[in-house]
């Protein structure tokens, strides 16, 4: 397919007239990717002629007065559904159907807010300000209609893209009013809908994306294409350091269709990754030329194994590490303790393998760079394209295609600056495909850790005193390079900083471990992933020394915090967990608060009759707040129990001598359909805000399941990945 | 490189191309259909399913000579409004997250209707194990591949 067209030939082409009611938003205190902020909402109005010359931004509402309805998707979709949750929002208070809109995924613009996906951030951060905007719209369509009736705005209503006057029983289009609308102000305070009056919002509404990616009609990164580009494939440096001290390409420049092999560079924030890209007219010839290459690396002084790595980690358990929180005296308290516990716990390195390779398709000119990409953040790529190219921002420009997966790897730039330098030098228009292999063994992985859990009970079995201490290394030093030995790095006790059961004599702690030259991001929850691993099934171990029903024990330590204790009764009622099971079953129980929604599972397990652990039913209860699209809350969950499985008995990331052992799926294993077990998902029902969906059910899933083994076996596993068949 | 004459969803198309180079590329590349996804290059994954004379095949490891003379079926020709029975079985039961494996996972259970209308579980988890899903649709799947059983469509004429 042909790169889509720009913003001036949509509107030309669509033949917007000179009129439309077109409305945007920003936060008062914040631009670009800055974390979102406490900022007042301010809405404003659009010139239409600004829109069609190009000097204004698509704003997020426009209505046309052929009443075509176009809303703006400023947040990329990797899967997760902001393509449809984002206008939804909008939709829900302009009072029109999904199906009555278009949909347009925004480019990368610092005007448009923060962009970047992650967190599980979008909906939470959104529901405010596309909520107002719609209503904003409506107000201003409902103001026009009642001049034009000459009766009080009040009396009137709205639906499906029709203001109403129930009185008369007259009724206008939206695109009737849209000339008379647009002359009058936005209001400051639109009233908003109460939760009661929701159309949409609460609603499984089926998501717009879907019809086109079973027809294979969707786009993605990789399905761009433009006139006159080649295809570079990238051999690097093994070790993520060492330069090429020989090349040989004789034999790859043999190849038809290789055009050309050159030096090239990864920039990758602190540093920049040594390689040497075959450049060909199409992907077959290129990778048969980097098969042909014959490269020596060189290696460089500090070379990292993982074993040394994570005994290291497992050594510095014993130092007092950095004191994060503490809520009374941990110390003072776990010494008077009548029993004391304490276990470590071991988290593996993992690749994210999204199922799209990465990928980017740049043209770069003297003064302008086009970017087609799979990106979790697109500023992001527009800010280190301007300061490696040194253009102006406003003459780069990212299009956002759909996202083939991205758990946390989409969001660096590094595989658009590769191609942007490439066609740079090259002069021409440069699509950079990573293969499999580059995906698993040069992508950012996430961190290894262990993390160790000191737990103190009093005579009657109450947990009396906690210490959650981390060691694993810090993401921010791994990009940026910066660490600052007296502070506690950003996340990185995410979410055990302090205790979510909210504990009385609880301290958090971390250790610093230097894991360059191996490079880390975010992976889908983060340091939730790896932390909570620990911290619940250290609950577990607490519960069984106390001779306490896991489940009852969790639910007297949330005695005061009803909406987390409520998805643990949720959990409770609906896995039965008060019915003994057969002999040779179990179950188990974790649960987790990050991303501001709480989520927990129970997961039944039984050995087949082979000996091997099977996993017989997960089951999950989450409180996210308003549940948008329950069904795609559901989808979520679905998705993080496979992963979260995945992570706890499929493959690690291993490295030897700093150079990734794994390469494709063969021996980077991943969950796969007879592997899936039978799932049942409750939503806690609930009118309080939303909070975060795609990430919250990942970090429970393996302590969930570990204590299950423990159930059945009396085996604890306390490091991961493990076999289910050796267990 | 070479002159090969190919059939594609019902169309011929000559391609100069080596005859080492994989359906895949020869279908994305030089054909222009997209719907055909890369995922791991070496038959691990799936993504790149496509029928052969009606049967599945990993087009990233079936070189186009083998293509010859034979019948390509890609996501774009399997029915002719996007309205295959599993299709259809995708879209109610809203299978695609991010959707990058799924025109793969739909060949494959279009491929396995056909050999069993009415598949037990057993046989969605051998025929259907090829294909990964890394955003975890798996429970989706084998709902809607249940589903498009239930519609009772003849398979074998539904498809070209």
């Amino acid at each position: 397919m042909a790169a889509p067209m720009n913003r001036r030939t949509f509107l030309r082409q669509s033949g917007m007239a000179g009129t439309a009611l077109a409305i945007g938003f920003y936060f008062t205190s914040c631009e670009g990717e800055a974390p979102e902020p406490e900022g007042v909402i301010e809405l404003y109005k659009l010139n239409v002629d600004d829109i069609a010359k190009g000097t204004a931004l698509n704003p997020f509402v426009m209505i046309e007065p052929t009443g075509e309805i176009t809303l703006m998707s400023h947040r990329p979709d990797m899967g997760q559904g902001t393509f449809q949750a984002i206008p939804l929002l909008i939709a829900e208070e302009l009072d029109v159907k999904l199906d009555q809109v278009t949909i347009k995924q925004a480019p990368g613009n610092a005007k448009y807010g923060r962009q970047g996906v992650g967190g599980s951030a979008s909906v939470r951060t959104m529901w405010e300000p596309m909520r107002k905007m719609g209503a904003a719209a409506r107000a201003m369509l409902v103001q026009a209609a009642a001049q034009q009736w000459q009766v009080e705005a009040a009396q009137c209503r709205t639906e499906n893209g029709e203001v109403i006057h129930p009185v008369s029983k007259e009724r206008l289009s939206y695109g009737s009013l849209v000339e008379a609308a647009s002359t009058l102000e936005v209001p400051e305070s639109p009233n908003m809908k109460s939760h009661d009056d929701f159309r949409l919002i609460g609603q499984s509404v089926p998501r717009p994306s879907i019809v086109k990616k079973v027809q294979g009609q969707a786009n993605f990164g990789i399905d761009m294409k433009k006139e006159g580009m080649v295809y570079a494939l990238i051999e690097r440096s093994p070790n993520f350091e060492g330069d090429a001290i020989r090349i040989d390409d004789s034999a790859a420049m043999a190849i038809p269709g290789v055009l050309q092999v050159v030096e090239c560079k990864r920039p990758l924030f602190k540093k920049d990754i040594p390689g040497v890209a075959v450049i060909a007219e199409n992907y077959w010839a290129a990778l048969q030329g980097r098969k042909a290459l014959k490269i020596e690396w060189e290696a460089p002084e500090r070379l990292l194994d993982t074993d040394s790595l994570l005994a290291e980690m497992h050594d510095k358990t014993n130092e007092e590490g950095l004191l994060d929180q503490e809520e009374g005296n941990f110390k003072k308290a776990y010494e008077k303790a009548s029993e004391q516990l304490t276990a470590s716990y071991e988290t593996p390195f993992l690749a994210h393998a999204a199922m799209e390779p990465q990928n980017a398709l740049v043209e770069v000119t003297e003064t302008t760079c086009e970017v087609w990409a799979p990106t979790q953040f697109p500023q992001w790529a527009q800010n280190e394209l301007a300061s490696i190219l040194e253009l102006e921002k406003e003459n780069i420009n990212i299009h956002v295609s759909f996202l083939g997966g991205g758990f946390g790897r989409r969001a660096l730039p590094d595989f658009i600056v590769e191609a942007a330098l490439l066609s740079k030098s090259l002069k021409k228009p440069v699509k950079v495909v990573w293969t499999r292999e580059d995906d698993t063994q040069q992508s950012p992985m996430r961190p290894g850790s262990v993390n160790q859990l000191q737990g103190g009970l009093d005579e009657e079995g109450r947990l009396v005193a906690l210490q959650h201490k981390v060691v694993t290394p810090d993401i921010g030093h791994s990009l940026f390079g910066s660490y600052d030995e007296n502070k506690v790095p950003g996340g990185v006790m995410e979410p055990v900083g302090e205790s979510f059961y909210g504990l009385s004599n609880y301290a958090s702690r971390y250790v610093f471990v230097d894991a360059d030259p191996i490079p880390l991001v975010w992976w889908r929850s983060v340091y939730s992933s790896t932390n909570i691993f620990g911290h619940e099934s250290f609950i577990d171990e607490l519960a069984i020394a106390a001779n306490k029903d896991p489940m009852q024990f969790r639910l007297e330590l949330l005695e005061s915090q009803p909406r987390k204790r409520a998805v643990l009764e949720l959990l409770r009622e609906k896995s039965n967990w008060d019915q003994p099971l057969p002999e040779g079953k179990a179950r188990g129980v974790a649960i987790c608060h990050c991303f501001d929604s709480t989520a927990g599972h129970v997961v039944e397990v039984s050995r087949d009759s082979s000996g091997k652990v099977k996993i017989d039913r997960v089951v999950t209860a989450i409180d996210c707040g308003t549940a948008i699209n329950p069904d795609n809350v559901l989808a979520q969950c679905e998705g993080n129990i496979v992963m979260g499985l995945t992570a706890a008995i499929k493959s690690p990331i291993t490295f030897k001598d700093s150079v990734v052992q794994q390469s494709n799926f063969h021996d980077y294993h991943v969950l796969r359909i007879h592997e899936m077990p039978k799932v049942d998902i409750h939503i806690v029902p609930s009118t309080e805000p939303p909070t975060g969906v795609g990430e919250p059910a990942l970090p429970p899933m393996a302590p969930a399941l570990c204590n299950a083994i423990f159930a059945l076996s009396g085996k604890r596993i306390r490091r991961l990945p493990f076999d289910l068949g050796e267990v | 490189m070479s002159q090969h004459t190919l059939s594609i969803n019902g169309k011929r198309y000559t391609v100069d191309v080596d005859s080492s180079m994989p359906i895949l590329w020869v279908v994305r590349d030089f054909v222009g259909l997209n719907g055909t996804k890369f995922g791991c290059g070496m038959a691990q994954c799936g993504a790149c399913t496509v029928h052969l004379d009606g049967e599945p095949v990993r087009s990233c490891s079936t070189p186009v000579s083998a293509a010859l003379g034979k019948k390509i079926t890609t996501i774009e020709g399997l029915s002719e409004d996007g309205d295959h029975p599993v299709q259809k079985a995708w879209v109610e039961e809203q299978v695609p997250q991010c959707g990058y494996c799924q025109s793969g996972q739909i060949m494959s259970a279009a491929a396995l209707l056909k050999d069993h209308p009415q598949p037990t579980d057993a046989n969605i988890d051998t025929y259907m194990q090829g294909n990964i899903c890394r955003c975890g649709t798996y429970d989706r799947i084998r709902k809607a591949i249940h589903r498009a059983a239930s519609m009772n469509d003849d398979f074998t004429l539904s498809k070209k």
